[in-house]
């Protein structure tokens, strides 16, 4: 049995251990099933096998057939029953297996999950939180590494939140299924096993090494809507999420520049006193996303940037992103915004 | 390289050319009808099953039609619900009241009191008696045509009239389009107008009853043209996999705004029979029929609670009048169409089942529509006194940006402080927030 199988503590106190994201993710879980008998884990192979990234093992052996069970591989109906249960009354947890599959459950996410609240004057609601392994990084082409966020950050009614450690993976997860509002939790699943620096041919350096893979046990919270500060500093303001957190954060150490890094962990709620308060002390701004550029949530945040810290700016607020394109697979880290576009980006911005 | 649409299309040597079949209604505006071809069977034919019967073993009810009211008013067979004469009274006196306020909706509209109202003409059965067989806190997933279900839950026609003149009386502060009703308290589920989107929530929320060992089902509605929508078949699939306590009831009213039934498929087979695909119990039912809208609804409510599973309801009727007040179906489908549907009116047809068994009379008929169209002209001037769309009298307008979330975020804040200052820009200091 591996160690990911194996059913995890749910003290509310205890110590701190080093675990992946995975494993936080499944502890999550597993505190939110103990804690309220409405939450429900939903979603294909996730009851018996654990989910194709094991994130859910045990859960249903634990929990039960009626709390944690497999569904249909049809994301409208997981997405539109997870509608209904939640106007029961339930806080259900879907997981949809890779983010490129979400799509035929966007209008039941769109207009259903995420109006229900405002549509019904607070009749109804729709508390339920999506999981969705996104990205790309692990050869998975066009249909296993997209990273769709800015579909659902331009939603209105929806919460888009996105975790770049363990720790925050199981606070945030916590969060979202507390919060009665729909929330779409997206997984970065190139950093599910441990941190990545970007280079694909250069070992990955595992959590134990990572200040942030200290994970408590039992229950813990991180809110929705606060930024992480991943390192301070005063040349450059790195804006970023996700895996590229950790991308950006290595390129910057390599290059020794003194980045002021700002893990944005919830994109809707988005904290843009955090924002604001780091591009105005440091006058120059980064945007790093892995998804493509046009209409990303990059342009979002540079707009936002440019509007709120215009007098504070010595550059253009420069995006780092995927290119327009699927993600092809022979060619997936020609696509992937890895060490060189970032160090090329932190150069012109320094530059200017 | 060529251009591809400059090439003939290779059709073989000495194959056939295939032909694409394009499906066209019985009849245009202005030619004949005819529904020679559809067998509405004789009323107490159909053999009525134990409700714990499995799908399988009782296939000929998705093809046949379920029928109690025979032409002579009376009622016959299995089907029959045997409900006595009080409850026929108050379901035909729900019936009369859909249509007096359909009725003075439409007027409404056509005064310019609201944008937009759909009737129901003809399909009262459907919403009316198939709901009475619920129990009145099963939680129903409507579509946008039952506002007879409400009706006959007693939601306050104030109410309903408020929610269509977007008025500040509405409790849906102005927000959805006129009849897409929601009312906790009437376990009447908030209707979208994306559609089929209801039915897979509705078996979600049937699944969560069954999770907590709840004893309340769930039904849905849907139109037979959104039947071809995929969440109405993520809906069965989800239905039959759980064996949830649903009931999926598909309105077949022949026309989906212009689009005839062949375009959901119902040239090929009944709505009903979609079941058997999916393992589900499938019944077609004379959907003008109020007696046998309730014992279908009644069958299939006793099976959801019993565990027995789900199941699939085509009720067999007809759109009598146009799709919205923004359809226009003379331009589309012959007059001759209302006229001569072969299952008449279901107002008339439990009206005369009523008077054939001595339990009332025209003159009774004549009063209660009467009172009806008294109680709806009424009401609607009371609701007119809370405004009526566009005449300013509706939610402040800051309710604008509230329930987005259930707390309001800084964008949204700042884009409220925007608004408000256009207001003053608009209209001054004192109507900031009107």
């Amino acid at each position: 049995m591996s160690t990911q199988t194996k059913p995890k503590p749910t003290g509310e106190t205890g110590g701190e251990r080093r675990i992946n994201m995975i494993e936080a993710i499944n502890e999550a879980l597993d505190v939110m099933l103990e804690r309220d008998d409405n939450v429900v884990v939903m979603g294909e192979d996730v009851g018996y096998f654990g989910g194709v990234f094991r994130c859910t093992a045990g859960l249903q052996e634990k929990h039960g057939k009626t709390r944690v069970f497999d569904t249909p591989i049809n994301e409208c109906g997981i997405i539109g029953a997870a509608v209904g249960m939640g106007a029961y009354g339930l806080r259900p947890v879907p997981e949809i297996q890779f983010a490129d599959y979400i799509y035929p459950g966007l209008d039941q996410l769109i207009s259903e999950a995420a109006r229900l609240r405002y549509r019904s004057a607070t009749e109804y609601i729709a508390p339920m939180t999506v999981r969705s392994p996104f990205g790309g990084g692990i050869f998975g082409g066009q249909t296993h590494s997209q990273s769709p966020e800015s579909i659902f950050t331009h939603v209105s009614g929806l919460k888009t939140v996105i975790p770049a450690t363990p720790y925050d993976a199981k606070g945030l997860l916590i969060s979202c299924i507390e919060d009665n509002d729909p929330v779409i939790f997206f997984e970065p699943k190139r950093i599910y096993n441990g941190p990545f620096s970007g280079y694909y041919d250069k070992p990955v350096e595992p959590w134990k090494k990572h200040e942030a893979s200290i994970v408590p046990e039992g229950y813990y919270k991180i809110p929705l809507g606060k930024a992480r500060q991943v390192r301070e500093g005063e040349e450059l303001t790195v804006l970023t999420y996700g895996t590229m957190v950790h991308v950006a954060e290595a390129v910057c150490r390599e290059k020794g520049i003194d980045a002021d890094i700002l893990d944005l962990r919830t994109l809707v709620p988005l904290d843009i006193d955090a924002i604001e308060a780091s591009v105005k002390k440091t006058g120059r701004c980064l945007v790093v996303h892995e998804a493509t550029r046009t209409s990303g949530f990059g342009a979002e945040l540079s707009a936002l940037v440019t509007e709120r810290c215009f007098y504070h700016l010595e550059a253009a607020v420069e995006r780092v992103t995927g290119f327009d394109t699927p993600y092809p697979h022979s060619l997936e880290w020609a696509y992937f915004p890895g060490p060189v576009r970032i160090g090329e980006a932190i150069d012109k911005i320094l530059k200017d | 390289m060529a251009d591809q649409a400059d090439k003939k299309p290779h059709t073989g040597d000495n194959r056939p050319a295939l032909a694409l079949h394009v499906p066209e209604p019985r009849s245009r505006p202005g030619g004949p009808v005819n529904f020679a071809d559809i067998d509405i069977g004789k009323a107490g034919d159909q053999p009525r099953p134990d409700e714990g019967t499995a799908p399988a073993d009782m296939k000929d009810l998705a093809y046949g039609l379920v029928r109690v009211l025979g032409d002579d008013n009376k009622a016959y067979g299995p089907w029959d619900p045997k409900l006595d004469p009080d409850t026929l009274r108050i379901m035909l006196g729900h019936m009369a009241m859909v249509r007096a306020f359909d009725e003075r909706m439409f007027r409404g509209q056509r005064q310019g009191k609201t944008s937009f109202y759909m009737k129901c003409t003809g399909e009262e059965a459907t919403s009316v008696a198939a709901s009475m067989a619920l129990a009145s806190d099963d939680m129903v997933f409507p579509s946008y045509r039952q506002q007879g279900i409400l009706i006959a839950r007693g939601y306050p026609l104030i109410e309903m009239i408020n929610q269509i003149y977007s008025n500040r009386g509405d409790k849906l502060k102005g927000r959805q389009l006129p009849i897409m009703y929601s009312s906790r308290e009437h376990s009447f589920f908030s209707i979208s107008g994306n559609l089929a989107t209801q039915t897979p929530q509705a078996v979600g929320w049937a699944m969560a009853s069954a999770i907590k060992g709840d004893s309340r089902i769930a039904a849905t509605w849907v139109g037979e043209g959104s039947t071809a929508e995929g969440d109405f078949h993520s809906a069965c699939t989800f239905a039959t996999v759980y064996n949830a306590p649903v009931i999926l009831n598909v309105i077949n009213n022949q026309w989906a705004i212009s689009s005839f039934s062949g375009f959901a498929g119902a040239e090929r087979t009944t709505f009903a029979a979609r079941a058997l695909g999916y393992g589900l119990a499938g019944l077609r039912v004379d959907g003008n029929d109020a007696l046998a809208c309730f014992a279908a609804q009644q069958w299939a409510a006793n099976r959801a609670r019993a565990n027995q599973g789900p199941t699939l309801i085509e009720y067999f009727t007809y759109r009598a009048e146009g799709h919205s007040t923004s359809d226009d179906p003379s331009g589309y489908r012959s007059a001759q169409e209302r006229e001569e549907w072969p299952l008449g009116d279901p107002v008339m047809r439990l009206k005369n089942h009523l008077i054939e068994i001595g339990e009332w009379d025209e003159d009774r008929q004549q009063a209660m529509d009467l009172k009806c169209a008294e109680e709806v002209k009424a009401t609607t001037k009371e609701a007119e006194k809370n405004g009526i769309l566009g005449h300013g009298m509706h939610h402040p307008f800051h309710t604008m940006f509230e329930d987005v979330f259930e707390e309001l975020p800084w964008h949204l804040e700042e884009q409220a402080k925007q608004a408000t200052s256009e207001r003053i820009a608009k209209f001054g200091s004192e109507r900031p927030d009107q």
